[in-house]
């Protein structure tokens, strides 16, 4: 019985550095897609340049709320923001279970999604706690929506937890899929089981800041809009380097393979 | 006739480490295989593949039939492995880890009391909690859940390692009655005198792939066949 | 399946007779949770028996990440992970048995939980049946998410203080409607408390549901 060793240049489908046009291509292909995500975070900033502009000055201060209404135009749009990226960590992580669709692809969305809504979630914690501050005195309200935020807050750190523990990538992959999967079908249970907690209580009748209901009218509906649509942008922007951050990992990896496959093969020459 | 074992350039990663890389080897039923190698050569990760416990990704592996990069589970059935470890329940008597082994496979249960006898086992020992036993008594619980699963493929890592002597005789005779009975054996061992003794062939595992194979091995001589063939009688 | 599961089952809960360590280990510890509790909510008595069903909940998911962890560990003993995989069980049958095994253990410490806290708290133990259908409902939700995720902790190289983090913040709406629904039935009117049984009853379905398609994927390598 002979080794069978091809040398790595040998190998059919392995790329090799060869100066020729399709590599030209390649990365002209690429520079216009960087050029797109670019003008993304470019719109997206100036989305949100424009909001806290409309946000802090143009728009009159409420009826009720006086000018803590601001925080109308950052706290939804975060909290929007999560949902979403949970959407897409939920999705992600189903399409990688399923059989016919399994792509190492999903993986990594999932987790960039799962990063990018941990963060979201935080921020809306923390405007959702500073909304209600003058209101109720206190920096908590066990608020159903805020509590529901909370409770998807540790989840989501908790499948972040396992995305880190060591395993080789199919395992790692195939466990956070599981994990994410377990979470997210928890969350509208989650959500109800508060609702259904705070509505026993009767709770004093000063509409919570929070959820209850603010008249939006006007340039101050515009300004929400907005706010949902460039947060909704920087979300997709962020999503998108983390999402490529994480395929770079994974080619750093693939390549210290071939070195590894290599020196293995050399082994044997010993 | 279908070989027992059949790998082709066959590739398995832990991490990013190829543990298999590109191993190439076949083994037909009733050989008794010697794998021999350096530490760290892949001879423990080529057992578990068999015993269909490592993904492969690339070339192609079938044990006893089953295609591993389709189905690696129902193969575990089929093949019994024993490993640097035990797999037993402290907690559990000998004749209860059998048993639970046993049943597991789907194997008649009627064998364990043959099995606890061959690895003698079957005296006051055999109700003593596994936790409570030396070393050498887990090795032999662990060949016994081996011959009463009544697999087709043993994979032996390093069984001889944690036997005394006449453990390790047991252990020789066990082996030969396996192949006779039309059982095949893959063993891994750096013991290589007593080895060759019980091996058809050996093969050498380095750097993930398969090596040089010897040709097939006649046993010592036709008297000590005799003698083994006897005692398992 | 369920052959495997029986067996699985059977096995845990021998190696629990042999060594006795829900009992003698597990056990205690909720009762020392309860009784901490006890003392740092001071000794007003109307105090208590008012957050007395929350604190016993609370004994009890903690409980369940020790039996969980605990089901795992006889299994990682020597090292042996790959030994169930090896031994040919069905995948869906390991996990109903390990979780048959845990739920067993856990409704003997949720019974003498359930007792200890009735003394301590000074609780009148009522609406039976309803208490009952509400542990059998609850500990089968906990146990299903319990068992998935300890099967994910269970990996080599991975801290125990994964578990309590995965699991705690997943069955929190479990700790709320058993909470709820079993105030409700000692209050004497277990009806107030039927649609928190409800939502004990769908997340349980869906849990195991869940853990029995997600546990054959997870175990393998």
């Amino acid at each position: 019985m002979t080794v069978t060793s091809t040398p790595l240049k040998e190998q059919p489908g392995r790329a090799v550095d060869v100066a020729s046009s399709p590599r030209r291509l390649r990365r002209s292909a690429s520079t216009r897609r960087d050029r797109l995500v670019a003008a993304l975070g470019l719109l997206a900033l100036i989305g949100v340049v424009i909001d806290v502009w409309l946000g802090l000055w143009v728009t009159p201060p409420d009826q009720t709320l006086g000018n803590l209404v601001r925080l109308l135009y950052i706290h939804p749009a975060l909290a929007w923001v999560m949902y979403i990226a949970y959407g897409i960590a939920f999705l992600s992580s189903i399409l990688y279970l399923w059989p016919r669709t399994r792509s190492p692809r999903f993986d990594h969305l999932a987790g960039a999604a799962a990063e990018v809504g941990v963060v979201f979630t935080g921020l809306t914690l923390v405007t959702g706690s500073i909304w209600g501050r003058p209101t109720w005195g206190t920096w908590w309200t066990w608020d159903p929506l805020l509590t529901t935020t909370a409770l998807l807050f540790v989840l989501y750190l908790g499948y972040l937890a396992v995305r880190r523990v060591p395993g080789d990538p199919a395992t790692r992959a195939k466990r956070s899929a599981v994990a994410a999967l377990v979470a997210f079908i928890d969350v509208p249970v989650v959500y109800f089981s508060v609702l259904w907690w705070r509505s026993l209580h009767q709770l004093p009748t000063v509409d919570d800041p929070v959820t209850g209901k603010t008249y939006v009218h006007g340039s101050m509906a515009w300004t929400l809009l907005l706010s949902f649509v460039s947060f909704s942008l920087v979300f997709l922007w962020l999503l998108i380097h983390r999402y490529r951050l994480s395929l770079l990992a994974e080619k750093e990896s693939d390549e210290l393979l071939a070195i590894a496959m290599a020196e293995r093969r050399g082994e044997v020459a010993r | 006739m279908a070989p027992a074992v059949s790998f082709l350039e066959a590739v398995s990663l832990t991490g990013h480490f190829p543990v298999l890389a590109g191993l190439t080897l076949e083994v037909n039923e009733g050989e008794v295989v010697h794998l021999r190698g350096p530490n760290g050569a892949g001879k423990t990760s080529l057992l578990r593949a068999c015993a269909g416990l490592l993904p492969i990704v690339s070339g192609e592996a079938v044990v006893l039939g089953h295609d591993l990069k389709a189905d690696r589970v129902s193969v575990r059935r089929e093949v019994a492995h024993l490993g640097h470890k035990t797999f037993l329940y402290d907690d559990l008597t000998v004749e209860e880890n059998v048993r639970f082994a046993v049943r597991a496979a789907r194997a008649p249960t009627t064998g364990i009391e043959d099995s606890l006898g061959k690895v003698e086992l079957n005296g006051r020992l055999r109700t003593t909690a596994v936790g409570r036993l030396s070393a050498g008594q887990r090795r032999r619980t662990a060949l016994a859940v081996v011959i009463a699963r009544g697999a087709r493929l043993w994979l032996l890592d390093e069984p001889h390692a944690g036997l005394d002597e006449e453990g390790r005789e047991v252990l020789d005779r066990l082996v030969a009655a396996a192949a006779n009975s039309g059982g095949t054996v893959l063993f891994a061992s750096h013991e290589l005198e007593r080895a060759e003794s019980i091996a058809t062939r050996s093969i050498e595992i380095r750097g993930g792939a398969a090596i040089a194979a010897s040709p097939a091995r006649r046993r010592r001589s036709s008297a000590h066949e005799a003698k083994v063939n006897l005692d398992v009688a | 399946m369920w052959r495997d599961a029986l067996l699985v089952a059977g096995k845990d809960l021998r190696v629990e007779l042999r060594s006795r360590v829900a009992l003698a280990e597990v056990a205690p510890f909720a009762l020392v949770v309860l009784v901490l509790f006890g003392l740092a909510l001071g000794p007003d008595r109307s105090v208590l028996q008012n957050v007395a069903t929350g604190l016993f909940w609370v004994a009890a998911l903690l409980a369940t990440v020790l039996a969980v962890q605990r089901s795992f560990a006889i299994e990682a003993a020597d090292d042996a992970r790959d030994g169930l995989r090896l031994s040919g069980l069905d995948p869906a049958g390991v996990f109903a048995g390990k979780g048959l095994a845990i739920a067993a253990q856990l409704v003997v410490i949720e019974i003498v939980l359930a007792v200890v806290a009735a003394l301590l708290f000074d609780v009148h133990l009522s609406g039976g049946l309803t208490l009952i259908a509400i542990c059998v409902a609850a500990t089968t939700g906990l146990v299903a998410v319990g068992t998935v995720y300890g099967a994910v902790a269970a990996r080599a190289r991975v801290r125990e203080t994964l578990l309590p983090l995965l699991f705690l913040p997943v069955v929190a709406p479990v700790l709320l409607a058993a909470v709820k629904a079993s105030k409700a039935a000692l209050a004497g009117t277990p009806s107030h408390g039927y649609g928190w049984l409800e939502l004990l009853g769908v997340f349980a379905v869906v849990y195991v549901a869940v853990g029995a398609v997600a546990f054959g994927p997870l175990v393998e390598d």
